[in-house]
């Protein structure tokens, strides 16, 4: 099988399970995905099979090739994926969520919110100045460190800047349930990105 | 349609009665302890109802032995064996926080029929 499929996060909700426990989980549309190019150990020097999710109307005309072998139109993203069964697999082939079962861990990976330029509270959750009682600097980071020596600030310190809008892997979350009807699978706990964003379920590694 | 919300529907419960802040209320909760199941009931004053699909909760009050126990519920655990009204009363707030503060009379609640 397949060890992943593209998807696009949904939502979270609270979702009861058997026991009558809530759980929080995030409702991911996984896929179907169609499979557009066999990668192998003859022509590539290793093997996995590329994937399409969502389809796309307009592509410029190598996509255009590349995709046309397929037959399943245009698609918005692609991803690379391992498979231990490259032999059963077409090109055309539609991969569904079917992959997925109730109970298994995955990884899944998104880009994170943008939250531009950040301070240093929300950026590495300092703790900030005092609000009141006269004080000027309620967000500020606060001193960066001595002075005539070591004359510098050390690479690394913890400062304001850019932050979110990266890559970012939530690994190990147990899949809950498996909807084939609505063509989403139930993945507890949070995962990166906001709703709609595309992110990769992936199969957790068993070693 | 969005499948959050089928997936929410899905799971809500319409077979409970509905029950308003102020109510006194008796809730039968399934427990289980190791292998057995049996049913808890919880009576108290319905003091705040928090809106939601499946996230929804309420929590029911009473002062039991001289202390005051809160317990919050979600509204549609499927641990909930049924909820049942022993009455009404007439509050003019959403939240009954107050009665927090009260004890014995004082945190007695007006009949909705009394005028």
């Amino acid at each position: 099988m397949v060890n992943g499929l593209i998807g696009k996060k949904v939502g979270m909700i609270r979702f009861f399970i058997e026991n009558g426990e809530a759980v929080p989980v995030t409702v991911i549309e996984a896929g179907p995905c169609t499979v557009i190019q066999k990668k192998t150990e003859n022509t590539d020097g290793y093997e996995a099979i590329q994937l399409g999710f969502e389809s796309r109307k307009k592509v410029n005309q190598p996509q255009a090739g590349h995709f046309r072998a397929a037959g399943a139109g245009n698609f918005a993203v692609m991803k690379e994926f391992k498979t231990d069964q490259i032999d059963e697999l077409e090109v055309g082939q539609e991969i569904t969520l079917d992959i997925f079962e109730i109970g298994e861990k995955v990884s899944v990976t998104g880009t994170t919110k943008g939250r531009g330029f950040a301070g240093v509270i929300k950026r590495h959750g300092f703790a900030g100045g005092s609000a009141t009682h006269g004080d000027t600097a309620p967000r500020a980071p606060g001193s960066i460190g001595a002075a005539a020596y070591p004359a510098r600030v050390f690479p690394g310190k913890r400062m304001a800047g850019h932050y979110g809008n990266v890559r970012q892997t939530t690994r190990h979350l147990e899949v809950i349930d498996v909807r084939p009807e609505y063509g989403v699978i139930l993945v507890k706990g949070a995962v990166p990105g906001p709703r709609n964003g595309i992110v990769l379920i992936k199969k957790h590694q068993s070693s | 349609m969005n499948p959050v919300e089928m997936i929410e529907r899905e799971q809500m419960r319409a077979d409970l009665a509905s029950f308003q802040v102020g109510d006194t209320v008796k809730v039968h909760v399934r427990i289980k302890e190791g292998e057995k199941q049996r049913v808890q009931v919880f009576k108290g004053v319905v003091i705040r109802k928090r809106q939601g699909k499946t996230g929804a909760t309420f929590t029911v009050r009473k002062v039991s032995y001289g202390i005051g126990v809160e317990r919050i519920f979600p509204s549609n655990s499927p641990l909930l064996e049924k909820i049942e009204v022993l009455s009404q009363a007439r509050v003019r707030r959403s939240r009954l926080y107050y009665l927090r503060k009260r004890r014995g009379k004082a945190a007695r609640l007006k009949d909705k029929n009394f005028r």
